[in-house]
Formats: structure tokens, sequence, C-alpha cells
């Protein structure tokens, strides 16, 4: 079976771990249009060659990232996500109908 | 007849009928250039020659004809959808599938068959009886089955409770089909081809020019054809030539995977699928069993195949066949689905005026070859959207009004 690194558990079979898809930054769902929400929720690069993606290690539910080929099948570099996000992301919730900025 | 047969083998001529005519240079410019030889890009090219009197039509592809998908399925035809707008356009499908061998004068080997969905949980069980009532309401032969029914119609289904997952009832779907899928394609590029329609293979598109929000012409390993409107039918590489376009599609490029056993005595008349066991098998006219499971966990541009794919699918299959112990596998491969996330096809118009689009079919591609060739050549000729395909438009992930099929894709995915 394929191995997969994984930077919590180190190598286990990738029967153990659940795609996530591609690593993209997410507008603000605040101030963005349906359009643009749309695009982000739906679109896809779907690239073939070298991407940067979500992977979760479901025993554990550990999120990480990887780097993978998606034409030869190999994993380059798996890694946690605090390399990429080196500050806390907050998720600001839309306001409710009548509150200021609604 | 042996004497004919000696007769032919000792004779220096051994005349052949050829199917398609040899290939010349590709002409400078052409009304409708078609991407993609796959069945459902030829069916286009045919339906436009045959009944639009448009033959100045040219399909490429980078591999060999009807190499891709069309080659790689399962070869399941059916129409037991859950949404109206799904059920309406699949049921037209088979339809045109019943008289196509008559119709393009090319034997696919139309096989009605019977299609059983095995429910192994309440839960299965309720979305068989829903689309058992969306089926009827639409006119089309299906309905819930219990046990003994099931026993009576498919002996050889190991309906004991002494199983991981019993079986408790099937979605039953009389008309289910199969047919040989490499014959589809064949027979529509040789009815295409005598209209006037080119095929070019081993013909890869590298670039589409566009001016103004047209496409202006397509640019290949073999130069540059100018086109009066271009439509795409690629697949699994839907998104890389969308790319060339200039656009994205809400599409992910998934493997799915299939084998077939070594042949057997005719046991099996049905086709079985279980969405729960993530399985489905068919016995072809030669006896092979064709089986076939949901798509890989992840994402890959590669036809490779695996052997956890193999334990999974063969692990349940035993379940259902326990006799199959001792059958070997003769062969295994994978094609590169265009999985969408509502389990519906796009099809239609794109962000360029004169450029349409047919992908997003997933693993639900095969079934619906005539129609969509008959459909999509509607709007190339007309250049309005035919109303049966209007829900499957690309627009519509922008209005959040996708058409949920996953519940009727003929394995959970």
């Amino acid at each position: 079976m394929k191995i997969m690194n994984c930077p919590l558990n180190g190598p286990r079979n990738i029967s153990e771990f659940a795609w996530g898809g591609e690593l993209r930054a997410m507008p603000d769902p605040n101030t963005c249009g349906a359009h643009e929400w749309a695009d982000y929720v739906f679109l896809e690069n779907n690239t073939a060659g070298m991407v940067r993606e979500w992977w979760c290690h479901v025993p554990t539910s550990f999120w990480f990232i990887a780097e993978r080929d998606t034409v030869s099948d190999e994993i380059v570099r798996t890694y946690r996500a605090t390399e990429v996000f080196k500050d806390r992301v907050e998720f600001k919730t839309a306001p409710l109908p009548g509150e200021p900025g609604s | 007849m042996p004497f004919g047969l000696l007769k032919y083998g000792l004779s220096r001529k051994h005349p052949v009928e050829r199917h398609f005519p040899l290939p010349t240079e590709l002409k400078p410019a052409y009304d409708v250039v078609i991407i993609g030889a796959g069945g459902h890009g030829l069916a286009a090219a045919y339906y436009l020659a045959a009944y639009h009197d448009i033959t100045n039509v040219c399909v490429i592809d980078k591999g060999y004809l009807a190499g891709g998908n069309t080659a790689r399925n399962t070869a399941i035809i059916r129409s037991n959808y859950l949404t109206p707008d799904g059920v309406r356009f699949y049921e037209e499908s088979l339809a045109l599938y019943r008289t196509l061998s008559e119709e393009l004068d090319f034997n696919i080997l139309y096989s009605e068959r019977g299609h059983f969905t095995l429910a192994h949980t309440d839960a299965a069980l309720r979305t068989s009886r829903w689309r058992a009532e969306v089926n009827k309401h639409m006119g089309v032969d299906s309905e819930l089955i219990y046990p003994d029914d099931i026993h009576r119609l498919c002996p050889s289904l190991n309906l004991s409770h002494d199983v991981r997952y019993p079986i408790l009832g099937a979605l039953y779907h009389p008309p289910g089909a199969i047919a040989r899928h490499d014959a589809v394609a064949w027979g529509y590029a040789r009815a295409a081809t005598r209209r006037g329609v080119e095929i070019h293979t081993n013909t890869e598109v590298i670039g589409i020019h566009e001016e103004n929000g047209r496409v202006t012409a397509v640019e290949t390993t073999k130069g540059v054809v100018r086109c009066g409107l271009a439509m795409q039918a690629v697949a699994g590489s839907s998104g890389r030539v969308a790319k060339l376009a200039g656009f994205r599609l809400p599409i992910k490029t998934i493997p799915l995977q299939a084998c077939v056993s070594l042949p057997l005595k005719p046991f099996l008349d049905q086709i079985v699928v279980s969405g729960s066991l993530h399985i489905y098998i068919s016995q072809t006219p030669r006896g092979e069993l064709v089986m076939g499971g949901s798509t890989d966990p992840y994402g890959l541009y590669s036809s490779r195949s695996t052997l956890d794919f193999k334990e999974g699918l063969l692990g349940h299959m035993l379940e259902l066949f326990p006799f199959l112990g001792d059958v070997h596998v003769a062969r295994q491969w994978a094609g590169m689905a265009d999985m969408t996330p509502d389990f519906s096809p796009i099809m239609g118009l794109t962000p360029l005026d004169n450029y349409y689009i047919d992908s997003g079919w997933g693993t639900w591609g095969f079934k619906a070859t005539p129609v969509c060739g008959r459909r999509m050549a509607e709007l190339i000729a007309t250049g309005r959207v035919p109303d049966i395909l209007y829900p499957f438009r690309l627009e519509r992930f922008a209005e959040f009004a996708q058409v949920g099929e996953k519940g009727a894709a003929s394995v959970g995915h």
C-alpha cells in the first residue's frame, strides 16, 4: 500500500488519510459577493502536476499540508499547516439581520 | 463455409471493409471543431452531419479513437435517476440507444438485462423508494422490490443474513442494459465520416485562440485550424482544455478503476449494483464479469490500477456471490473521471460566445452518449440551449442551483 508521511504520526498507510483538496485563499465571507463565494466553493484549478493540498490523518483528525504530483502520484513533502499559516486565522461571523453592517 | 474460410486464408487478397477513411491532412479551417474523439464528441459530429446538415466538421483527439473513458467504462445504461431533470435526460438517452444499432447500421450489442440497486440499510431503502416514485412519475419502469422477488429474478445472488451487510431490498429497473462500448464510438465514427466529417487522432490541442470573447482557431500539434465554433468533450482532461480556453471548471479529475474476470458460463443476467458496498457487476455476452467500484480516494491524472481497490472491491463481491472465490481477474484498468460537486454533468455554454462544453461526466458518461451528442449538436446548429440541457448549465454553480444526483450515482463515492 502507498505510504504517506504524517507530520504528527509518521509514515502510515494511505488508507488512513482523507484528501482535503487544494489549498486556496478564502475570500472574506462578510465582504465578498455570491459569485466570488461560488467560485471559491466550487471552481477547481484541478492542476496536472505539483499541487499543495490539505490532507487529514483520520484516526487522529490531524490536518496538514502535502505537496504532491498529480501526474506521477508522488508525494513530495508533507508538513504542518503552521508552516503556511503563521498567525491564527480568525473567522468573523456575518452580522445578523438588523445588526449594524447587515 | 469452412471451404470459404480456407480459400480466404490461402488467397493473397484479404479484402477488409474499412470503417473509417485513411487520415488526411488537417484543412486550414472548419465550420465546427470538436475536441475529443470519444463517444460524446463522435456522437455530436454524427448528429450535426445527419440531422443538421453541418458536415464541415473536424473531430480531433490527442490519443487514438475512443481510447479514453469510452473504452474504459463498464457499459451500463439506465435512467433510474433521482431528480426529474436527470430522469428525463437519461430516459431520452435510453430511447435513442434502443434503436441505435439500426440507426447507425452497426451492431452495438445492446442488451436489456434489468438493473438492481441493492439496499442494505433503512436509509438506502428510503432512497430507493424515493427514486422509484420519481421514476414512475416520469414514466420510467422502476420499483422497489424485496428479497423474495430478488431471489426469483436473480437466483445466484446471496440473500443470506449471515453476512456483514444483508440485502433488505432493491430498486429494480427492468430497462437497465449493457452495450458494446467501443462499437458505440465506432458506429458513430463510421456514420459521421461517411457524411463528410473528418477525424484526426494523435493530434493534441495545445492552444485555443480567441478574439473579443470568441474562439477563432484551435492550435494543435499538427498546425492551427480556424473554426466557426468549437466544442470540447474530453472527460478527465476537461480542466486542462478549459484552461487553454481561459476558464475554470467545478471539476476534479479522479481515477475510476474497473476489472474483468476470466469468462464463465452465463449465470448472471442482471446488472447488480450496491451503493453501500461500493460495487457493481454484470456479465458480458462473452461471459466475463465486468466489475467496478467507487472512484479513487484522491485526485490523480493517471490510469494506474491499485491493489487496494481490488481488495476492497472483491472482498465485498464475495458477500454477494461467494462462489466467485476461485475466479481469476483477467484485466484491470482505470479511467480519469471528471467529477462535479453535484454528480451531474456540465453541458452547454461557456464564458466564450462560440465555445461549447460537454464535461463533468464523472462515472456516468457512457449511458448519456446518444442524448448528449444529439442535444449538443442541436445547440451548436441552432445556438439555442435545448430545454433538456438547461438544468446542466455551467452557470448553475454560480446560481447555487445544482442538480443533486449523488444519491443515484451507481455507487457511493
